[in-house]
């Protein structure tokens, strides 16, 4: 490719070929259309809602913002609470599988993870407040006696565990198998060269994960959070299923009310709304895909320039 | 010689100042013991009702991560001890996300099961049905078709694309839909529901509109970035040297692509789009915005409501009749089914891979 530039042969263009080749730029072209279609309509159809006449709106809740800003926040709170706790139980199973299980076992317990990836979220759903909520709600009541006097872990207790917390539970399961995947490979690709020197140093196994894989994976592990973050974010049946919602903003965990989030307030909401109401749901979605393709496209950037790293092995 | 050796110590200087070569193990296995034996004596001495098993897992491991510590520390310094501890805490984490993994199986299993054998289950639909009985038909038939749709939308474009990118892709266009797929992986599912809905309420004027393609519409937003992802993957593998002995043989590049890079990399393009299915079908949100839920059958996919399983389960579980039980048996079997469904879509994934997957040197 390098003397190209001087002695490019044209090859003879056959309409076979400008057929398929303008097919395949259509394709590719028709899914940045796409993305722009799910923005253009999305926007129109939500325009309404922005305009919408108090009386629109339950309650005393009198324009668009202060309806979504309480959604927003519990969208937010519950998919930090998730990524919490998933994110340390991620970079374990991811160690595990790279360097600390057997070589011969690590692909299968990688598959076992991604099973956890392809069970349906209605099913999550129907677990977490079948199996986990009834678990936990035990623990909630001993938590609020002890440490009722901080503030997010104030009382009274749920009485069916269909807490903020529970949820947050149910979507860190969700996100695991998605931030290990990615952590894993990142881990993999530590240059051997690196692993090798810790290691002939004197290095304990940490203490060469600690050294060599661990900062040489950070970049990964950030953007595996953020989509992690992406897809707590956007998270619908379970969190309709399990929480138990109010519109208001509520930071404690454990009690009966907690704030909803934006794909959970549409879920349950979308079959019986009319008229500006459904502007209204659609201006709500509007906001966060807006929020969620920024989380995206930063973790993406992340992402991308670590590949240029990524050749010094 | 000999009498030098002899009068050498007996302590092997390699294995000195460390923990015989199985002692982690001894002391995990002690140290659930030991819980175990706690655990027992407050459930004979009656504080708590049944042995705890979960319980005794937990403070066993639990006990485990100190005892190993503390040992390894007082014999091997704090380095190892440390070492010792973070293997534990590592392994822990797998074993943690196991533990969510098992019980859904296993409770989806067990209160599936008694309405999933009911031999009506995959018959008859849930028409005039209040109590017990019925079954999933319309929401198999429904799922098999919206899906289906989804799967012909998504595939000839995601391919088309994935082969653009790999083939023909250069410079700023190629750059911004690889970011843009890449982006787009990551859309919550509600959303393009929503895109679904404003796109067809817009079009045909009608702001309640509900129906079947819709859905699979939907359902192709969030799959046709998973199938140019998994296609583009497939198609680099293709070497080279195929590529430029075609065209050395004067084969024009679009019969190459057709003829030479195409069948090479099927079984993996197949396998990319079986996993793209088994991810979508068990998308719920979506579907409940564009195609609702009824009780009926619906064999048109561009008219009237359209069930399909995850939506059957979730309106089963949320729009409970008065024998409430009933409705959650059916849930549970309806998630049973969908389940089934899945990992069935994710073996057969892996059996193609793995079957017609070229060959590599070893």
């Amino acid at each position: 490719m390098t003397t190209a530039a001087a002695t490019t042969i044209k090859a003879r263009q056959r309409p076979g070929d400008r057929i398929f080749s303008s097919a395949t730029v259509i394709s590719g072209s028709l899914i940045l259309a796409v993305l722009a279609a799910v923005a253009i309509f999305l926007l129109v159809e939500s325009l309404p809602a922005f305009v919408a006449a108090p009386d629109e709106f339950s309650g005393d809740i009198t324009n668009f913002w202060s309806y979504v800003g309480p959604l927003v926040f519990g969208t937010i709170y519950s998919a930090i609470l998730a990524l919490l706790m998933a994110v340390p139980v991620a970079i374990g199973i991811a160690l595990f599988i790279s360097h600390f299980a057997p070589r011969k076992l690590a692909q299968g317990l990688g598959y076992l993870v991604d099973l956890l990836a392809a069970v349906p979220s209605v099913v999550f759903g129907l677990w977490g407040i079948g199996v986990l909520a009834p678990l936990v709600q035990p623990f909630y009541t001993t938590i609020v006696d002890w440490f009722g006097w901080f503030t997010p872990f104030a009382g009274p207790a749920s009485g069916t565990g269909r807490t903020i917390f529970t949820v947050a539970i149910v979507l860190a399961v969700m996100v695991l198998p998605i931030i290990t995947a990615i952590c894993r490979e990142i881990f993999l690709q530590t240059p051997l060269l690196h692993e090798e020197a810790a290691l002939a140093l004197g290095a304990t196994r940490w203490e060469m994960i600690r050294m060599a894989v661990l900062p040489f994976g950070l970049p990964g592990i950030i953007s595996a959070s953020m989509l992690g973050l992406g897809r707590a974010l956007g998270e619908t049946m379970a969190v309709a299923m399990v929480l138990s919602p109010s519109p208001e903003v509520i930071f404690q965990l454990l009690t009966a009310q907690n704030s909803n989030t934006i794909a959970a307030n549409i879920a349950l909401n979308f079959p019986e709304a009319h008229g500006v109401g459904v502007n209204i749901l659609l201006a709500t979605g509007l906001v966060l895909f807006v929020v969620t393709l920024l989380v995206n496209m930063l973790a993406r950037v992340i992402i991308n320039s670590r590949k240029a790293f990524s050749g010094a092995n | 010689m000999s009498s030098v050796l002899e009068a050498s110590p007996l302590t092997n200087s390699l294995t000195a100042g460390k923990l015989p070569r199985r002692s982690s193990l001894w002391v995990l296995l002690a140290s659930w013991a030991v819980s175990a034996a706690v655990f027992a004596m407050l459930y004979l001495s009656g504080a708590v009702e049944g042995f705890n098993i979960v319980g005794t897992v937990v403070f066993g491991t639990v006990l485990y991560c100190v005892a190993i510590y503390v040992l390894s520390r007082l014999v091997e310094g704090s380095r190892k001890a440390k070492d010792r501890l973070m293997t534990a805490l590592v392994t822990a984490a797998f074993i943690i996300a196991l533990l969510p993994l098992i019980s859904i199986i296993y409770t989806t299993v067990v209160n599936g099961l008694p309405a999933f054998l009911t031999p009506t289950f995959f018959t008859s639909s849930q028409r005039n049905v209040v109590g017990a009985g019925g079954g999933v038909l319309h929401a198999v038939i429904g799922t098999l078709l919206v899906t289906g749709m989804a799967t012909l939308v998504s595939v000839p474009i995601g391919l088309l694309a994935s082969i653009y990118l790999v083939e023909y892709g250069r410079g700023r266009l190629a750059k911004a839909i690889t970011f843009f797929v890449d982006v787009m992986t990551g859309i919550p599912s509600i959303v393009a529901g929503l895109f679904a809905f404003a796109l067809f309420a817009l079009l045909f004027d009608d702001p309640g509109i509900r129906f079947g393609f819709g859905g699979a519409i939907a359902l192709s937003v969030l799959m046709i970035p998973v199938v140019v992802r998994s296609s583009e993957e497939m198609l680099k593998l293709v070497p080279n040297e195929l590529r430029e002995a075609a065209f050395a043989l004067g084969v024009p590049k679009w019969l190459t692509i057709l003829k030479v890079v195409l069948p090479t990399s099927m079984a993996g393009i197949v396998t990319g789009v079986m996993l793209a299915i088994a991810r979508v079908i068990g998308e719920t949100a979506p579907l409940l915005i564009i195609a609702g839920f009824t009780a009926s059958m619906n064999y048109d996919l561009f008219s009237e409501r359209m069930m399909t399983l995850p939506v059957f389960v979730y309106t089963q579980y949320a729009n409970q009749g008065a024998d409430s039980q009933a409705f959650i048996d059916r849930a549970w079997a309806g998630a049973l089914t969908l389940i089934l469904i899945v990992m069935l879509l994710n073996g057969l994934a892996r059996l193609i891979a793995y079957w017609f997957s070229p060959k590599l040197g070893r």
